[in-house]
């Protein structure tokens, strides 16, 4: 049940010795009164609230099931056989378990965004008081928390406001989990909508930290002219000592900055990033560097370029204390979370941690407090990289000849190998001293080290193909934006009519992790190729970074070719993961910038606009963790689409539209009540691709929505037709669901497509004001 | 029990798992003995064997079996190269969710398809096929690809590209190709 099972709204209430003026009342919690937009039907919901929403998406948006085990082994009646429709003994089927197997993966993901959330806001608030003020924007960002307003219908204006919230989440994360139990949920779409609770929790929480952090670490706010940084392997001067920080929390690598200003010795030791801690911590002083994204840990850490590595929480390998062992780098470990074995040194002297530390008389340092790390880890670089010389692990050329002449061939290598690289081939090579095959794996290799966990002959291979490619990797010399934070007020109110409309043709989001199937070129190319057709990119964490890998003949990056303004062929970066929401935001914020809606509590009409109106789709190519699984679902409630590479389908579900159900794909017209075929858009809600060709056509497949106008319409034909033919030759074979009437057909191709009309015998369509939601048709028939 | 083990090391499945093509005349027999066989192609028909590919092994298994072609939007990039026009083509996502689907007319309106022969994805990807399909059809399952495929009802080992060759021949010469 609801905390909030009762809302007193009082306009005036007069007693003999008090009057209370516009007072909302909800039992457990109380409304702010000031605020001029009224308090939505929504506010903190809790797991059946939007139940029926969420019902309304599942309708469409059925559930594929591709299992990852064929039993269930979470409980001691297990293990249970779930094939063939069997049932387990706590009679859970296989659907069921697949979806429960989905729960867990988001609630493991919104809980370690709200774990960073909550000690992020806990942190801050220690240093600068719960009073400090949200601020995200200045004049230029009104609504400073989107997500969150839509969710909880509060709008927080300090860090304390924030730690209130995230109680909030906490409590429907426990619930959402606690319905993974065995004997809990039983109906595999009620754990799908549970799993679309766990997404949108997910989302306030990500907005909760990236919001705090910007407020108070003055990040760049909402700035479409944030600085360029550096990034790549080859920026860092190893003529100086070298502090590598990695994961996602960045109030240790934030404070080693702050110890360098302070110790005049800013620009003396090099600061460089892996995955979103390098994000955040260039936000905060774009003289960090960023190394790239989570895929480059062994790489650069076995490259032995880092003096001390600083770890935080979420993403680091978890043997990283061997890795840095090998290579003579003290390891410092500051999350509570991510203790790595070590020894709590938080309140011990810093000069005693530094000289055990020096001495190697132990390997590495658990230290909580983020000003007493920065201390060590400073100190510590600065002695120990004379001594250390770049210590490094990863043989010469030679060395990998060598060692390629114990290859068996058993192919054991190839056959754990995510990427399917074929390494063997490789090693055949190298034995025969010609490395240049291992060097040809180096851009496809996701750097998982599997190879050689799993060489019978103990070999390396991950380490050879670095070794042959090392010349590269020092050329990796690129210019990433900084992370913006949000979008601006303003940003929305000159775009948000012609995204609406149709006229820009969509936004591209570009988000999550680096496990691609075929490296991460692929997804520079997607931005590319998408910014030069003037879609609006957005990009978040390792994605952001990748596709800031790519030169052009003049050697600049996308991000140096583009603005960073968030409009018709810009490329934005907002940040880190916990900038997601930012992307979300700018959706919501259309819905209540440009077309006037309450976004306060309103959940389910403004994911409906956003559903039926608003151009946009995400895409998680290298998606790998439970925290992209997380934010994915968080916009599928939205009503955002979200494209997966090839490694998300073990996802394990995909939320597949069926073009050829007709009946799938009515919506209410608002004017007139009556129901009308609008074709298949966005035809997906969570989709998987084979390849970028495939990705490149649906990203504006999915971009269509029934609103868009008959000249919206055209250009994201264009688009699609264009892409399509270029790609596989023809016109789309469902070109005529997407065309609704003559008007809609691009000029240039006019003719061409009206012969396949014909042929397809096709008719024109209404466009309706389109809702899913009966309680927003205006008129009714 | 044969020894069958997949092709990714880690891939395993559960209780059951596919039986072994032990020679080309299975696949023959299972095609012959159902009404609706369709040939689902993905993108990796592209390997290079000896000179060929296996999507020209495909297009001449399709001729002389005449059987379907439902290719991933990949693989009808390939089969166009090659002057070939599948039967349909859908992405891979789509054609899961059409082959759980009991309803489906298959790719020509007329009615399910009562046999799947699957080739060319990525493992990974076929293994999760599979699985689906596997876990929600009762449709037979055959995976002609030349690693092991468990969720299949029936499966070549892990094979030689060469033995594959030598096998994908043989059925084709069943059907007189």
């Amino acid at each position: 049940m609801s905390k909030r099972a009762l809302h007193v709204k009082l306009e005036k209430l007069e007693a003999p010795s008090v009057l209370v003026k516009g007072l909302e009342l909800g039992i457990g919690r109380i409304f702010e009164e000031e605020w001029e937009e009224p308090l939505g039907p929504t506010p903190f919901p809790s797991i059946t609230t939007l139940r029926d929403w969420d019902m309304k998406l599942l309708k469409r948006y059925k559930p594929f099931y591709m299992p990852f085990c064929d039993v269930c082994c979470l409980c001691t009646f297990g293990k249970c056989d779930l094939t063939k429709g069997k049932r387990g003994a706590c009679g859970l089927n296989m659907a069921a378990q697949q979806s429960r197997i989905v729960l867990l993966a988001c609630c493991i993901g919104a809980a370690t965004h709200l774990g960073h959330a909550k000690h992020l806001v806990e942190h801050l608030i220690e240093k600068y008081g719960r009073d400090h003020p949200i601020d995200v924007g200045g004049e230029h960002v009104y609504i400073e928390a989107p997500v969150t307003r839509l969710v909880t219908g509060v709008r927080p204006k300090t860090l304390g406001d924030l730690e209130d919230i995230c109680e909030y989440l906490a409590g429907e994360i426990v619930h959402l989990l606690s319905c993974c139990h065995t004997g809990m949920e039983g109906d595999n779409l009620d754990f799908e909508s549970k799993v679309l609770h766990a997404g949108m929790i997910d989302q306030v929480a990500m907005e909760i930290a990236d919001i705090a952090q910007i407020s108070a670490l003055d990040f760049p706010k909402a700035d479409p002219d944030a600085p360029l940084v550096e990034l790549g392997a080859g920026v860092v001067d190893l003529e100086k000592p070298v502090i590598l920080v990695i994961g996602h929390n960045v109030p240790p690598a934030a404070a080693i900055m702050d110890y360098l200003v302070a110790n005049n010795l800013y620009g003396q030791v090099e600061v460089a990033g892996i995955c979103c801690t390098a994000h955040d911590v260039t936000r905060y002083n774009p003289g960090a560097k960023i190394i790239g994204p989570i895929s480059w840990q062994l790489r650069f850490v076995r490259s032995g370029m880092a003096d001390v590595i600083v770890v935080d929480e979420q993403c680091i390998r978890t043997d990283i204390l061997t890795e840095a062992q090998k290579v003579k780098a003290p390891l410092i470990a500051t999350s509570e979370k991510a203790c790595h074995g070590l020894r709590d040194r938080t309140h011990d002297d810093p000069d005693e941690i530094i000289e055990d530390l020096l001495t190697g008389r132990e390997p590495g340092a658990l230290i909580l407090e983020p000003d007493k790390a920065a201390e060590v880890a400073v100190k510590v670089a600065v002695k120990i990289a004379p001594e250390r010389k770049r210590f490094k692990i990863i043989p010469d050329v030679a060395g990998v000849i060598e060692e390629a002449k114990k290859c068996t061939q058993c192919k054991t290598c190839a056959r754990v190998c995510p990427a399917e690289l074929d390494v063997p081939a490789a090693m055949a090579k190298a034995k025969e001293g010609d490395v240049s095959a291992l060097a040809a794996l180096y851009d496809y290799c996701i750097g998982c080290a599997r190879c050689e966990s799993a060489c019978p002959q103990g070999l390396k291979p991950h380490s050879y193909i670095v070794a042959a490619s090392e010349k590269e990797m020092k050329s990796e010399k690129f210019k990433v934006r900084a992370g913006r934070g949000p979008i601006r007020d303003t940003e929305i109110r000159n775009v948000g009519s012609p995204i609406v409309l149709g006229e820009i043709p969509g936004v591209v989001a570009l988000v999550g992790c680096a496990n691609y199937a075929n490296g991460g070129r692929e997804l520079a190319e997607v931005a590319e190729e998408f910014a030069r057709r003037r879609y609006i990119i957005v990009a978040s964490g390792c994605a952001a970074m990748t596709i800031g890998m790519m030169k052009d003949e003049e050697g600049k990056t996308i991000y140096e070719r583009y603005p960073g303004v968030f409009d018709a062929g810009g490329v934005v970066n907002v940040g880190s993961c916990v900038s997601n929401p930012h992307i979300a935001g700018a959706a919501i914020k259309i819905a209540s910038i440009f077309a006037k809606r309450n976004l306060r509590a309103n959940y389910e009409e403004i994911a409906d606009y956003i559903l039926n109106r608003v151009g946009a789709v995400g895409v998680a190519w290298g998606a790998m963790s439970q925290k992209a699984a997380a934010i994915a679902s968080g916009f599928w409630r939205l009503g955002v689409p979200v494209i997966v590479g090839p490694h998300g389908f073990k996802y394990r579900r995909l939320l597949l539209g069926r073009q050829d159900r007709e009946e799938d794909w009515y919506v209410y017209d608002a004017r007139t009540g009556k129901k009308v075929y609008v074709g298949p858009c966005p035809e997906h809600l969570f989709y998987a691709a084979e390849s970028k060709e495939e990705l490149m056509v649906m990203i504006p497949k999915l971009c269509m929505r029934p609103n868009d106008t008959t000249k919206g319409r055209m250009i994201k034909l264009t688009h699609y037709i264009d892409l399509y033919k270029k790609i596989y030759g023809t016109l789309p074979p469902d070109l005529h669901l997407f065309v609704r009437r003559v008007a809609d057909i691009p000029i240039t191709m006019k003719e061409e497509v009206l012969e396949f009309l014909k042929e397809k015998g096709w008719k024109e369509m209404e466009i309706p004001d389109p809702t899913l939601l009966p309680r927003l048709i205006r008129k009714k028939e | 029990m044969s020894l069958t083990r997949s092709w990714m090391i880690a891939e395993i499945p559960g209780p059951t798992r596919a039986n072994v093509i032990t020679k080309p005349e299975i696949v023959a027999a299972l095609i012959r003995r159902h009404k609706r066989p369709l040939l689902v192609v993905g993108s990796k028909i592209t390997t290079d064997i000896g000179g060929e590919s296996m999507a020209d092994y495909v297009i001449r298994l399709a001729k002389a079996a005449n059987i379907p072609v439902l290719a991933s939007l990949p693989a009808l990039k390939v089969f166009r190269e090659k002057g070939f026009e599948p039967a349909a083509a859908m992405p891979l996502a789509d054609i899961g969710a059409r082959l759980v689907d009991p309803s489906w007319q298959g790719v020509d309106g007329k009615g399910p398809h009562d046999l799947v022969l699957i080739l060319g994805f990525r493992y990974y990807e076929q293994w999760l096929l599979l699985s689906g399909v596997k876990h929600f059809s009762d449709t037979m399952l055959v995976s002609l690809d030349y690693r092991y495929q468990p969720h299949a009802n029936w499966s070549f080992l892990n094979i030689s590209l060469e033995e594959w060759k030598k096998n994908l021949k043989a059925i084709i010469e069943k059907f007189g190709g």
